[in-house]
C-alpha cells in the first residue's frame, strides 16, 4: 500500500434534499445484520446505525419549519486519529485507520464496558442487550460479508467497511490500487431516494464529497462550504460526516450556542 | 461453641445468637446472587441500562466505594509512612473496609460487563491512552495490597496463630508492611486519579469535561483528593457504627479525633479546589463548548441546582467545618453528623460524575433521557453491602480488628460464662497486639 496517499471517507447530507422516509435506515439494517426486536417502540435500547432525527424550528404554522437529520456514526478523526470513542476503549476494541479515516469496531475484543457510548456525543454506538434472534427464514438472507454481533458487546456504522474491502480486493486482482469513487459507496448512499447523501474521500479533489464541502486542512477539516456545517463542531471532535443546509434554523441546530451568541436550537 | 477462635480476653455473644442476627444479612446477600446469575446467564437486558445509559447504578456504586475504601491507604500512608502511631488502633479496620470495597468493586465490574469471560481483555490488549486501562491495572494491583494487608490479621486469629509458620509469616510481614502501604498509597493515586480521569477526558461530553495537566484532566486529581479526604470518614462512620451494634467502645475518642482532623483539614482543601474547579468549569470550559452552566441544571425531571449544592455546600463545607473544629470532632454528635454528610457528598459527587454526565444531552435536537434501575441491578448493588456486613462480622468476631477493645471492655471474668475458660495471666497479656506492627 506504500505510495499510497491516506483516505479520508466521509459523508455529506444534504438535508434539504432529505424527505426522511427513512430508507438508508432501512438499507443500513439490511446491509449490515442490524438485529431488531419484536417491539422497537423503545429507541433507547433500539440499534439504528443510521438514525433519522426529526426538527422542527419551533415556530407555529404557518412559519413551522421541518427538517430531517439522518445521523450515523460520525468517524471522527478527533486529534491525530484521537476520536472520542477511541481513546478511551480500555482493550483496544475500537480503532481510528489512519489509511481510510474509518472508526472500526473489532466485536470479537469488545468486551462490552461501554465506555466508548459514554464518550460519544452523538449516541452513535449501540449496546447489543440481547443476543440477535431473526424471523424463521430470515437468517437465509443475511449478508455473508458482515459478521452478526453477539450479545453483550459495542456495535455502530462501519461506513460498510466491508464494501471497502470487497472492492479493494477486486482492484487488487485487477492490478490496481486504487478505487473509482463509484466503486465504494455505503448502502445508505445508494438507497436514498432523493440522492440526498454523497459519500467519497475528503482527501481526493476529485471526489464530489471534497467538491462540495471544500474542508479547511487548517482547521481541522471545517467546511469552507457556507451551507455545510458538522453536527458538534465547537467539541472539537472532528465528525467527517457534514450536512448541507440553506436553512440558517438548521445549521445552527447542530451545534450549541449560549444565550448572547443567538438562539438556533431545535426542538 | 467457636470459645477457641474468639480473641483473647474479649467477648462475643454465643454463636446462634450471632448467626440469627446475620439472618437478614443472609437473606440480601442470596438475593443479590441470585440477580447476579441472571445478569451472567441472560445479559445485561436484565439492568435498566440503555444506549443513552451506559454507565449507570454500577458504575456510580464502583466509583463510590472505591472513594468511600480510601480510607484504607490514606490511613495507611498516615499510619506508617507519616508515621501517625496513634492510628494503629484503627488501621486494621481501615483495611478491613478498604478491603472489602475493593472487592466489592471488582465483583461489580464483572457484573457489569456485556462479555465477563472477556474481562482480560483489558490487560491482554491495553490501550495504554484509556483511563480505564490504569483503572484496571492499578485497582487489580492495589486489591492484591489489600489482600496482603488483611492477611496478617487473619493469621492473629487465636488458632491459626498457634501454627509456627503462620506466626512467623504475620510478624514478618508486619515488619514489611510500610512498603505494602507506600505501594497501596503510589497505587491509589493513580487509581483514585484514573477513575476522576474516566469522566475527565470526555471532551465529547462538556458536563464532565475539564482541562489539566498533560494527559490528566482535573478530575484525576480531584478523584485522589477527595477519596484521601472523605475516605477515613466512611471509616469512622463504620466504626461508629460497628460500636452501636456491639453496644462496646471500640476505638478510644483521641484516635476518631486525630482522623477526623487530618480528614477534615484534607475535606476543606479539597472542597476550595473542587469550588475553584466548578467555577471555572461553569464560566470558561462549558461555555467554550456552546453550553451555559444553568443548562446542566434545567429542563428536566431530576437533576437541578440541589444536586450541586447539596454536593458541595452539605456534603463538603459543612462536614470540613465541623471536623477541622476541635469543638466540633470531640462532640461524638458532630462528628457523627459531619462523617455521615461528607460520605452523602462524595457519594453525590460520583452520582454526578457518571449518571449526570450520561443525562445531559448534548445534542440540540435530543433531550434528557432519564433512568431508574431495575431490581436486579439493585439487588446486585446491595450484594456487595451484605458481603461486607458479613466479612466485617466474622472479622470482629473471630480477629483482632480492635487492638483497644479488651482494655476499653475490660471482661468480669468471675460473672462471665462465656470467659470462664479466659485465666488471669492470659488476661494479662490479652490486649490484642495492634496488628504488631
Amino acid at each position: 500500500m506504500k505510495n499510497e496517499q491516506a483516505k479520508k471517507y466521509g459523508m455529506v447530507i444534504d438535508l434539504d434534499k432529505c424527505t426522511g422516509c427513512g430508507a438508508c435506515m432501512v438499507a443500513c439494517m439490511a446491509e449490515n445484520n442490524v438485529p431488531f426486536k419484536k417491539d422497537e417502540t423503545n429507541k433507547l435500547d433500539s440499534i439504528t446505525w443510521m438514525r433519522v432525527f426529526q426538527l422542527t424550528n419551533g415556530k407555529s404554522f404557518p412559519e413551522t419549519d421541518v427538517c430531517y437529520i439522518p445521523r450515523p456514526c460520525m468517524h471522527c478523526e478527533g486529534e491525530h486519529g484521537h476520536s472520542p470513542c477511541v481513546s478511551v476503549c480500555p482493550a483496544t476494541a475500537t480503532d481510528y485507520s489512519q489509511q481510510t479515516g474509518i472508526v472500526s469496531q473489532i466485536y470479537t475484543r469488545c468486551f462490552g464496558c461501554r465506555y466508548c457510548m459514554a464518550a460519544c456525543p452523538y449516541h452513535a454506538r449501540y449496546f447489543n442487550w440481547w443476543d440477535p434472534v431473526w424471523p424463521n427464514g430470515m437468517e437465509k438472507y443475511l449478508n455473508p460479508n458482515v459478521s452478526p454481533r453477539m450479545r453483550g458487546v459495542v456495535e455502530k456504522c462501519s461506513f460498510c467497511f466491508h464494501r471497502y474491502q470487497r472492492a479493494m480486493e477486486k482492484a487488487f486482482l485487477e492490478g490496481r490500487r486504487e478505487l473509482e469513487e463509484e466503486e465504494y459507496q455505503t448502502a445508505c448512499t445508494q438507497a436514498c431516494p432523493a440522492g440526498a447523501i454523497v459519500f467519497g474521500d475528503l482527501n481526493n479533489e476529485k471526489h464530489k464529497i471534497h467538491q462540495i464541502v471544500n474542508p479547511d486542512p487548517a482547521h481541522r477539516g471545517r467546511p469552507k462550504n457556507p451551507k455545510a456545517f458538522r453536527l458538534l463542531e465547537r467539541l472539537g471532535t472532528n465528525p467527517k460526516v457534514y450536512y448541507l443546509s440553506s436553512r440558517e434554523w438548521v445549521r445552527r441546530a447542530g451545534d450549541n450556542y449560549l444565550p448572547h451568541e443567538g438562539s438556533g436550537k431545535g426542538h | 461453641m467457636d470459645d477457641a477462635l474468639i480473641p483473647k480476653g474479649v467477648k462475643r455473644c454465643p454463636l446462634p445468637e450471632f448467626l440469627m442476627k446475620l439472618g437478614p444479612v443472609v437473606v440480601v446477600l442470596i438475593w443479590g446472587i441470585v440477580a447476579m446469575f441472571m445478569c451472567w446467564f441472560k445479559g445485561l437486558n436484565q439492568t435498566n441500562m440503555n444506549d443513552s445509559y451506559g454507565f449507570a447504578l454500577w458504575i456510580w456504586a464502583d466509583l463510590t466505594v472505591i472513594a468511600l475504601g480510601g480510607g484504607a491507604f490514606f490511613t495507611g500512608l498516615l499510619r506508617y509512612i507519616i508515621g501517625k502511631d496513634k492510628l494503629k488502633n484503627i488501621i486494621n479496620f481501615a483495611v478491613l473496609v478498604g478491603f472489602i470495597c475493593y472487592s466489592s468493586a471488582l465483583l461489580i465490574l464483572a457484573i457489569d460487563i456485556g462479555q465477563p469471560l472477556r474481562g482480560w481483555f483489558i490487560f491482554w490488549h491495553a490501550n495504554v491512552h484509556s483511563m480505564l486501562t490504569e483503572v484496571a491495572f492499578c485497582l487489580t494491583c492495589y486489591f492484591g495490597v489489600l489482600t496482603i494487608e488483611y492477611l496478617p490479621l487473619v493469621l492473629e486469629n487465636r488458632q491459626v496463630d498457634q501454627v509456627s509458620f503462620f506466626h512467623h509469616l504475620s510478624h514478618n510481614m508486619h515488619e514489611v508492611m510500610p512498603i505494602f502501604a507506600a505501594t497501596g498509597a503510589f497505587l491509589s493515586f493513580f487509581h483514585q486519579g484514573s477513575l476522576g480521569g474516566v469522566a475527565g477526558v470526555l471532551f465529547g461530553r462538556p458536563f464532565a469535561f475539564r482541562e489539566g495537566i498533560l494527559i490528566w484532566p482535573w478530575t484525576f486529581f480531584l478523584f485522589t483528593w477527595s477519596a484521601a479526604a472523605y475516605g477515613p470518614c466512611f471509616t469512622i462512620m463504620l466504626a461508629k457504627i460497628t460500636e452501636k451494634i456491639t453496644k462496646k467502645k471500640l476505638i478510644k475518642d483521641d484516635v476518631y479525633a486525630l482522623l477526623a482532623k487530618i480528614s477534615g483539614w484534607m475535606m476543606a482543601t479539597y472542597i476550595m479546589a473542587k469550588i475553584i474547579d466548578t467555577w471555572y468549569w461553569a464560566v470558561v470550559t462549558a461555555p467554550s463548548k456552546g453550553q451555559g452552566f444553568m443548562e446542566f441544571y434545567s429542563d428536566n425531571a431530576f437533576y437541578g441546582i440541589w444536586i450541586l449544592i447539596l454536593e458541595i455546600v452539605v456534603g463538603g463545607v459543612i462536614p470540613a467545618a465541623i471536623l477541622i473544629t476541635r469543638k466540633g470532632r470531640s462532640t461524638p454528635a458532630l462528628l457523627m453528623i459531619a462523617v455521615v454528610l461528607a460520605v452523602i457528598g462524595v457519594s453525590v459527587n460520583r452520582w454526578v460524575m457518571v449518571l449526570q454526565v450520561m443525562a445531559v444531552p448534548v445534542l440540540t435536537f435530543e433531550g434528557w433521557p432519564m433512568y431508574y434501575p431495575s431490581w436486579q441491578e439493585v439487588a446486585t448493588t446491595l450484594l456487595p453491602v451484605a458481603y461486607g456486613i458479613l466479612l466485617v462480622a466474622f472479622s470482629y468476631r473471630y480477629l483482632p480488628v480492635f487492638p483497644q477493645e479488651a482494655e476499653l471492655n475490660p471482661i468480669d471474668l468471675e460473672s462471665d460464662e462465656t470467659a470462664e475458660s479466659v485465666t488471669a495471666s492470659e488476661t494479662a497479656d490479652a490486649k490484642l497486639s495492634p496488628a504488631k506492627a
